[in-house]
């Protein structure tokens, strides 16, 4: 299968023009351990090539070696069919290569014709702030991308903060374009006009390269695919409509996918209800209007929204993190609202956090005392004066035993962990016997199939183990495969709710844009 | 009348030294690198400067020569920063350390002897001390004549000029000056020398235009305030002119006030700079304002880590 895949794509090789970018045998090692071996990528002008694979298989590297940011350890690469070794990313900006990081390259305090300028490095024929303002309106306005050039960057949106570094990349001359994960940060509506113009520049001529975790974006965007696993190409160059699904998944993840459905268990008596809460927005979030909604046990209710419509700030109301303004929360016929967050941790409230490594775990702790973090206090593990680090070890190595771990021991520290990993470990915290409710807030968020699919059947298990969860997504996919209901959050409301069998494209759609 | 022209002719020279050593700051630390030795730097330049001009030289030769030995002493700072990567804190805190018990050592032959200092103006150009303008304008010298000017100078440079911008970048987002082809380093680099360098002036001016003589402990704790200052004026060069003659202002008020007899809370008086700075801050982060600080101040930035 997997050869037959690869033959079909080694047979679009150039025939005549050069590829674009063409990379072969690319090895990197990190510390000792191989991120990339033997990889191999060929990208022609005119397309959009998507690169897929679960997290840590070797994209961003990949894509790193070839703009100059990490030198790779051997290999070969060329450029427009020129052989070339870069020793840094101006280099390859110079070759006519430009990379938009997941994390961009702008300086925060500067404005955006100050990056711009910065970027122009020493040799550049523009030297002042007003040139620089000019030439970002008229590329902005050229490649349809709107951005004020005044306007400090710490003030931009994340998209609009996108669109600068596009803008910046393409100003010094880039015509492979490389964007690493760009959609992840987006809203769907800004991940559409992105896509957009990423089709729009390769039919120019350009050759643009797609990282992403997100098949529906290959289909859609993108001409030809490339599948990465473990720091191989495992399948090179194939055109995006010679594969399904299904084959993508395979290849990426390497072994059989089961995917998770709704929990068997069938909902009971309520076990959480908000009732008209609200809550006054801080500086840059959103407010909560009279948001109200019941849980049962055994049961899953997913929240569907775009995100920045009041989901953090509707789990950090629940948490108790912040004071709700008005309104009741009631978790087993006791009202919470006024309860401390140990409080309503001891009537049975969890949390997976949207970003665990901010309000999840503790980077620099080991991973024993991250799992027993919560219980720490309640004198799980010994008295006030004297922690029993040999029961928290036990303790740990019994988890990371239970949810498959991988690379970790009870004393090293949680940073060292991949993203699926940390989620584990938070999973094990959290889905402990006092479980009552757990809120799930992108429990999948930055995972590759593999974990995501381990974080959803853990979330599965323990509803039907008696469990209630609140399932805040912006993957509608997931919320819908998970979720007994759905209700859909909009401007710090709950927009609409319906049983997961009732919920049609135009209810939901209607809602996310928020006609109603 | 005499007290407020007393007073305010002596102003220059307690501020001139906070003044060097804090644009001196300003320019390490915009490129990122945290730099708690001014002391250190001002102790070793100013004993330096004092030997100097004892062997018999030129007073602004002794200004040059304690310029270039803290100069010398900010290059094993930024080898151990920048170069190693060492903790810009501790290694800072180590530099001040060295610099004062280097000058206990070597300075002991050398305490309380007087030397002839810089000229003043009155000297040079022979003004005359009857009018109020003349007494405050006779006792200043070349190098507070020429403060302001350096202050302007620097700031239209870091916040104005190409290279400014290039050096800011580094202390905002190295992995941004990176990508733009900017040899983080090279800058750190030379940022941590022109701090040696303003640090070399205002210690080596303590002793060579101000006391005349090397005393051990003379820069008592100018070095921190300079580092308060730095807090104090947001990392801008600008403000910390005023910063420093704030803080000069009130430094030079208590011997004022001992003159004319006046009964002073000396160690009072002494805390006034820090407890200002802290009002700075308080009043910046409840006005919900950008301190200023350098987003990557005091991290090491390593181009191949893997993030």
């Amino acid at each position: 299968m997997t050869t037959a895949l690869q033959q079909a794509g080694d047979m679009r090789q150039p025939l005549g023009t050069p590829a674009a970018l063409l990379m072969r045998g690319i090895g990197k090692s990190f510390d000792g351990k191989a991120a990339l071996r033997d990889a191999s990528f060929c990208l022609e002008w005119g397309e959009v090539h998507a690169i897929v694979g679960e997290n840590g298989a070797g994209k961003s590297t990949l894509m790193n070696v070839a703009a100059g940011v990490y030198v790779a350890d051997g290999g070969d690469q060329s450029i427009d069919g020129e052989a070339i070794s870069l020793r840094s990313p101006l280099e390859a900006a110079a070759a006519g290569l430009g990379m938009v990081h997941q994390h961009f390259r702008l300086v925060e305090s500067f404005t955006v014709a100050e990056n711009v300028l910065l970027g122009f490095g020493r040799k550049a024929a523009v030297k002042t702030l007003t040139d620089a303002a000019a030439i970002v309106s008229a590329k902005s306005s050229e490649i349809g991308l709107p951005v004020d050039p005044h306007k400090l960057v710490a003030n931009l949106s994340i998209a609009e903060r996108q669109r600068a570094e596009i803008i910046k990349v393409m100003l010094l001359g880039a015509r492979i374009l490389v964007m690493d994960e760009p959609t992840a940060v987006l809203t769907d509506e800004e991940a559409r006009t992105l896509l957009s113009f990423a089709q729009r520049l390769s039919r120019q001529g350009h050759a643009v390269v797609l990282i992403t975790h997100k098949f529906r974006e290959v289909a859609a965007f993108c001409d030809r695919v490339t599948i990465m696993r473990h720091g191989e190409t495992v399948l090179e160059g194939a055109r995006v409509a010679n594969v399904t699904e299904a084959e993508v998944a395979r290849l990426m993840v390497g072994d059989a996918l089961t995917v998770a459905g709704r929990p068997l268990s069938r909902p009971g008596d309520v076990c959480l209800s908000v009732e008209r809460l609200s809550a006054r927005a801080t500086a840059h979030g959103q407010s909560l209007n009279d948001l109200g909604f019941e849980l049962h046990v055994g049961e899953i209710l997913g929240i569907a929204g775009v995100g920045g419509n009041g989901q953090e700030e509707l789990v950090a109301c629940l948490l108790g993190l912040d004071r709700a303004g008005a309104g009741a929360i009631v978790l087993d016929g006791q009202d919470i609202s006024t309860a401390k967050p140990d409080q309503r941790r001891e009537a049975g409230l969890r949390v997976i956090p949207s970003d665990r490594f901010d309000s999840g775990l503790i980077r620099e702790l080991s991973i024993a005392d991250n799992l027993a973090l919560t219980t720490v206090a309640s004198g799980s593990f010994g008295g006030p004066f004297l922690l029993s680090r040999r029961a928290m070890r036990e303790k740990a190595a019994e988890a990371i035993d239970a949810f498959d771990i991988r690379g970790a021991t009870p004393e090293r520290p949680a940073s060292l962990l991949s993203g699926g990993n940390a989620q584990k470990v938070l999973l094990a915290r959290e889905l402990d016997h006092g479980l009552k409710v757990l809120i799930a807030h992108s429990p999948s968020r930055g995972l590759d199939m593999k974990a995501a699919e381990f974080v959803r059947s853990a979330i599965r298990r323990a509803v039907e183990a008696g469990a209630a969860c609140l399932l805040i997504s912006e993957d509608l996919q997931e919320v819908m495969s998970l979720s007994h209901r759905v209700a859909v959050m909009n401007r710090g409301r709950i927009a609409g709710c319906r049983q997961t069998g009732d919920v049609t494209p135009e209810w939901i759609g209607g809602l996310l844009a928020g006609h109603a | 009348m005499d007290f407020l022209i007393g007073w305010i002719a002596i102003i220059p020279s307690y501020a001139a030294p906070l003044l060097l050593a804090s644009l001196g700051l300003i320019i390490c630390e915009r490129a990122g690198v945290l730099n708690l030795g001014a002391e250190g730097l001002m102790a070793i330049s100013a004993l330096t400067g004092a030997m100097t001009v004892l062997s018999g030289a030129d007073p602004w030769v002794g200004l040059a020569a304690g310029s270039a030995a803290a100069m010398a002493l900010a290059l094993l700072f930024g080898i151990s920063t920048v170069a190693l990567r060492a903790n810009h804190t501790l290694a800072g805190l180590a530099v001040v350390a060295i610099g004062l018990g280097i000058t206990g050592v070597v300075g002991r032959p050398y305490v309380q002897k007087t030397f002839s200092g810089i000229s003043t103006l009155g000297d040079l150009f022979g003004i005359d001390r009857g009018s109020a303008f003349g007494r405050i304008f006779a006792v200043q010298d070349p190098v507070t004549l020429a403060l302001p000017t350096l202050v302007g100078a620097l700031w239209w440079w870091l916040s104005k000029s190409r290279h400014g911008l290039r050096l800011r970048s580094v202390g905002e987002n190295p992995a941004a000056a990176d990508v733009a082809g900017i040899d983080v380093q090279l800058v750190q680099f030379g940022a941590v020398l022109a701090s040696g360098l303003f640090c070399g002036l205002a210690g080596a001016y303590l002793s060579v235009a101000t006391s005349h003589v090397w005393v051990e402990g003379m820069v008592a704790s100018r070095g921190w305030i300079a580092v308060a200052l730095v807090i104090f004026s947001r990392w801008n060069a600008a403000r910390a002119l005023w910063g420093a003659l704030l803080f000069g202002s009130a430094d030079a008020l208590v011997p004022r006030l001992q003159a004319i007899g006046a009964d002073v809370p000396v160690y009072l008086m002494m805390t006034l700079p820090y407890l200002l700075t802290l009002v700075v801050l308080v009043a910046g982060s409840l006005g919900g304002r950008r301190s200023g600080e350098p987003a990557f101040l005091g991290r090491v930035y390593l181009r191949q880590d893997k993030q």
